[in-house]
């Protein structure tokens, strides 16, 4: 752990001082503006950004795992180019990860309690994978203590709580059916606390990322919505920002895998792609520091792996409704055509009754002119 | 020997096996009618944003008031110029137009869209829109159906003065009559005023589209539509005069109802004049299609021709008379549906006919009326006569 | 006095009282109120992404018109607002998007007809609809020249639908849906006169752009939503109208007959006198001019 700055260098020095770490300034910058963007910071922000991550005191992280498949960690330790692994290892102080660490043991879980002790009410406890809560939550243990005992302990002296993953968030595939363990998110387990969600399987990194730096350069949190998610990446659905979605308006489906619609890109809604009721930034972020790396891209209809109500629950090609469409990519013409009103059926009785009262009106005139006339009295005064 | 006896009730059964048909046939309307006021217009009706107005303004409302136009072309021959002699018909006109008018009152309750707001439209004097024809075309027929009641209830009601077989009566015609006779001339006033307001305005509503015929559109759509109004009442007097009399054996005053057809000859002659020479004026003629063209022509063809008919000493004859009125009628029913329907052009491949729900709406309102009308004269004093049957 | 005369002599006073009222209200066109805000929509602009077709549709919460996409042909109870292409059958490449809505007339037909004020103009000039006191009697759509307003057909409690310029957009401070999400400023919000300024700018800057007209400036008797086209109006779906106001073609008998009451009230009085005094002749008998005797009461 690097040691303290009790000055406010430039973001010159600062940099030199990272660069004296070993990091890489341009990568770091890279990385940064990244992350800014991505929350939705404008790039005069950047500098500050980085300063912050450069200088200030690293805010101490508690990374729990509970039933997960540590997915999201590897995502996040995947991406090379640049290696935000390191970036985020060095702007954080990560005081507790099971997969990273090196202890075990009473080692580590000494380390837990230190962390959570020393920085108590500031620290960040990021928590990856679902919290079994059937039977006491006996199906997850960790140094004796169950998932709920730990995860009601260490958040409840956070100072931020993000819930990384669809697991963590709302309980992902450990709660698909028949959920035998009771599987639930955090935001279910830690009622009343604000917990920022980061539904995905996995995550997008750079959503954490983003999260995390705005949190340690200005220590606010980024705009949630009603299930805790930051709307800087989960406020569209993929549908709207789908490359794709020409194809979609134009009406133009691939029908079947490998079929001619298919092999041209076409639209993957009628092959089940959850596109138009998942919210996420998938299309625009990609995955694998790889462009063009995500489900849709690759060819493969969007699972919807961060919605609660579709994520392991819908059949992976069952069609969603949309629920906002939007017009085709068709016009209509200046005169519009109408199918015709005119029933035979209607047509047929109007002519009957027509036809029957001219016929009684012509039987009564004629019957009525064999009368014999009567003639008009003499005009009166 | 007289032949103007006097108006008495027709008597006999009500509930003859034609009576019970007809309450069938508006049983049946009715329950049609509470599909459309639960389901909207759109199921029932054939009526669109392309045709907003169907059968059940053009026949029930413009066409069933003129039918219905009967007591007041009556009353302006009687009460205006004094032609007493006409006075033995009365009665039965005011009837029909009393009930007329009903139905219509009653079928713009079926056609509007928001009915429950009816109510406001002769209390919301602040919002009345002075520009309005066609609110002025509701004031006046809901005006004209309560004095058209009144015209009627009047005279009935004092044939029952000192009545000993209808105690109740002879006791509501003490309390009302004197009153109601005292106001009557003043009624009868506002019976000529009303109509003659309407009727014509019923010709100015279609002055606002821009979507009607130039064979149809015109300044003169007001006159027009009140001239071939008042044909159409005299000759519906012809008809119902003619109908009512024979099918409950009352004597018929033939002679009566031949001098009433130079009358209605003359006004008929009249409407042709200008009919056609305002559309030769506008030179509507020149770009017409060859099927406006026609249906212009059969309409000027049906006012003309039984005009010529009821002017001529055939007139006379109880078979032409009948023929004649109710070829002016038919006239004047098709000028009402090629103003409002036939000859108004939406555009944009727009139909409409109307639906059979729509139909059995309107036979319902129409069984409606006439089952009323012979419960009427049947039961009141309303037809004059002398009665060729023991009366029951 | 004989009756033909006294007759003659009631509708002559009728006449003159009538003709000496009946002048000044009744308009062929009226100018616009001082605080007229409208629309001017530029064909030559437009580029057919409907973005305010869909802006239309989220701001007033409209139902689409289909479960897959949103396929809004014509204006009907559900679309306020809609973009529709003009190609030209014999060349393609000569084509135009065209966007239909309410055109907020000067002096609107269906303002005109409305029996109780349903259908009535608010600040700025805006046409609106008033469901408190509609019956559904249908004569606005019968009276629109552009055929605008919309029934809703297959509701038991039916409302007139149409463009109502986002007045509650437009007292927030906004503008309305349409013109905000226009990306190309294809339509624009602003008060009239400054709108007409405007695309008469745009005309003389390009002659052999533009159709030599701007639209709605006469168009019954002139309009608040103005319309510039590179191809002839009519091919786009605008009806070629002239100068004369809708109302004008019935208000001119209305107000010629009606105006003030004068003309009724003065034949009430002379029809009432002649019954009276026709009456009176034939009173004693019963019931007015007949010489029946009562011969049995029933």
């Amino acid at each position: 752990m690097a040691s303290t700055s009790s000055f406010d260098p430039s973001p010159i020095e600062a940099l030199q001082a990272l660069e004296q770490r070993g990091l890489d300034r341009r990568a770091f910058m890279k990385v940064v503006s990244a992350a800014a963007a991505a929350v939705g910071l404008p790039a005069s922000l950047v500098p500050q950004m980085a300063q912050a991550a450069a200088v200030k005191k690293r805010p101490s992280v508690v990374w729990l795992h509970f039933q997960e498949c540590t997915g999201c960690t590897e995502s996040l330790l995947r991406p090379a180019n640049p290696d935000i692994a390191n970036v985020i290892l060095d702007v954080i102080s990560l005081d507790y990860h099971e997969t990273l660490f090196a202890a075990a043991g009473y080692q580590i879980e000494k380390a837990l309690k230190t962390a959570v002790e020393e920085n108590a009410g500031k620290f960040v406890c990021i928590i990856e994978g679902a919290i079994p809560t059937k039977d006491n939550g006996i199906y997850c243990k960790i140094g004796g203590k169950t998932a709920v005992e730990i995860v009601n302990e260490v958040a409840g002296k956070a100072g931020a709580i993000i819930a990384l993953g669809s697991c963590a968030s709302f309980g992902g595939i450990p709660a698909a059916s028949p959920d035998p363990t009771g599987a639930k998110g955090a935001p279910a387990v830690l009622a009343g606390k604000t917990v920022v969600t980061l539904p995905g399987c996995p995550t997008n990194p750079y959503n954490l990322l983003g999260v995390v730096l705005q949190f340690i350069a200005f220590g606010t949190l980024p705009a949630l919505d009603s299930k805790g998610r930051p709307l800087f990446a989960y406020g569209r659905v993929i549908h709207e920002d789908c490359p794709r979605r020409p194809h979609f308006d134009a009406g133009r489906f691939a029908l079947a895998f490998g079929d001619e619609g298919h092999r041209k890109g076409y639209c993957l809604y009628k092959l089940g792609c959850k596109g138009p009721s998942t919210h996420a930034n998938c299309s625009l972020l990609h995955f694998g520091d790889v462009a063009g790396a995500w489900p849709i891209g690759i060819g493969h209809p969007c699972v919807g792996c961060t919605e609660q109500a579709i994520a392991f629950r819908v059949p992976l090609h069952d069609t969603v409704g949309i629920d906002r469409p939007t017009p085709p990519d068709q016009y209509p013409p200046i005169a519009t055509d109408h199918e015709s009103r005119v029933s035979p059926l209607a047509t047929g009785i109007a002519g009957v009754a027509v036809g029957a009262v001219i016929g009684a009106v012509a039987i009564g005139a004629s019957r009525l002119s064999k009368e014999p006339l009567k003639d008009e009295p003499k005009k009166e005064g | 020997m007289s032949a103007h006896a006097q108006p008495s009730p027709v008597g006999g059964k009500l509930l003859t096996p034609g009576y019970l048909l007809l309450l069938a046939v508006a049983a049946v309307g009715a329950g049609f009618s509470l599909w459309r006021f639960t389901k909207g217009l759109g199921p029932t009706t054939s009526m669109s944003d392309g045709y907003p107005w169907g059968i059940w303004i053009a026949f029930d409302v413009v066409t069933g008031t003129a039918l219905g136009a009967g007591g007041y072309a009556l009353a302006i021959l009687v009460y205006v110029l004094n032609q007493g002699r006409y006075h033995p018909l009365i009665r039965g006109a005011l009837v029909t137009t009393a009930l007329g008018y009903t139905i219509a009152s009653l079928s713009i309750v079926l056609d509007v869209g928001r009915w429950w707001q009816l109510w406001k439209l002769p209390f919301f004097v602040s919002h009345w829109n002075g520009n309005s024809a066609l609110l002025e075309v509701a004031l006046c027929v809901m005006s004209y159906t309560a004095v058209a009641w009144l015209e009627i209830a009047t005279p009935v009601l004092g044939d029952y003065k000192g009545s000993k077989r209808n105690p109740k009566l002879a006791a509501l015609a003490e309390k009302l009559h004197p009153a109601l006779k005292k106001a009557l001339p003043f009624v009868i006033a506002l019976g000529v005023l009303l109509p003659t307001m309407h009727q014509s305005s019923l010709g100015t509503l279609m002055m606002l589209t821009a979507r009607l015929h130039p064979l149809w559109h015109s300044q003169l759509l007001p006159l027009l539509f009140l001239i071939s109004c008042i044909g159409m009442g005299y000759g519906g007097i012809i008809l119902e005069s003619t109908l009512s009399h024979r099918a409950f054996r009352r004597s018929v005053d033939s002679p009566l109802l031949s001098r009433l057809s130079k009358v209605v000859a003359g006004v008929m002659l009249g409407y042709v004049v200008l009919r056609l020479g305002d559309v030769v004026t506008r030179g509507a003629l020149a770009n017409a299609s060859p099927g406006y063209v026609f249906l212009f022509g059969v309409e000027l063809f049906l006012f003309a021709v039984p005009a010529f008919f009821l002017w001529s000493d055939l007139r006379k004859n109880a078979g032409v008379q009948f023929g004649a009125a109710f070829a002016l009628v038919i006239a004047g029913a098709l000028y009402r549906f090629d103003t409002y329907l036939v000859a108004y052009e939406p555009g944009n491949n727009w139909s409409y006919f109307p639906s059979v729900p729509e139909l059995i709406m309107t036979f319902g309102l129409v069984a409606t009326e006439l089952a009323v009308y012979i419960f009427l004269i049947k039961r009141f004093p309303i037809l004059g006569g002398r009665s060729s049957e023991p009366v029951t | 006095m004989e009756r033909r005369e006294f007759l003659k002599g009631l509708l002559g006073t009728g006449a003159v009282a009538t003709a000496t009222t009946a002048e000044a209200s009744v308009q062929r066109h009226r100018e616009p109120a001082a605080d007229a805000i409208g629309m001017l929509y530029d064909a030559t602009l437009c580029i057919g992404c409907k973005a305010c077709v869909v802006a239309c549709r989220e701001v007033n919460h409209l139902e689409p018109e289909g479960t897959l996409h949103d396929r809004q042909t014509e204006l009907n109870c559900n679309t306020k607002n809609v973009i529709k292409l003009y190609k030209d059958e014999a060349d393609p490449s000569v084509f135009s998007f065209m966007k239909q809505q309410c055109m907020h007339c000067i002096d609107p037909g269906c303002v005109s007809a409305c029996m109780i004020g349903a259908m009535h103009k608010e600040k700025g000039g805006l046409v609106a609809w008033d469901g408190d006191l509609c019956v559904g009697c249908r004569y606005c759509q019968v009276a629109c020249p552009f055929q605008v307003p919309k029934f809703e057909w297959f509701q038991a409690s039916p409302k007139i639908v149409k463009c109502e310029l986002c007045k509650e957009r437009l007292a927030d401070g906004k503008q309305p849906g349409c013109t905000e999400v226009c990306p190309r400023k294809a339509v624009i919000f602003g008060k009239l006169d400054e709108l007409k300024t405007e695309a008469h700018r745009r005309i003389a800057e390009q002659p052999n752009l533009y159709q030599p007209k701007v639209y709605g400036e006469e168009e019954a008797g002139g309009t608040q939503v103005l319309y510039l086209s590179h191809v002839p109006f009519e091919k786009l779906g605008l009806p070629t109208l002239d100068g004369t106001s809708i109302p004008y073609r019935s208000e001119s008998v209305q107000h010629g007959v009606y105006q003030g009451m004068v003309t009724p009230v003065v034949l009430y009085a002379g029809l009432a006198a002649v019954v009276v005094k026709n009456w009176r002749k034939g009173e004693g008998e019963g019931e007015g001019p007949s010489d029946e005797k009562k011969e049995h009461t029933p």
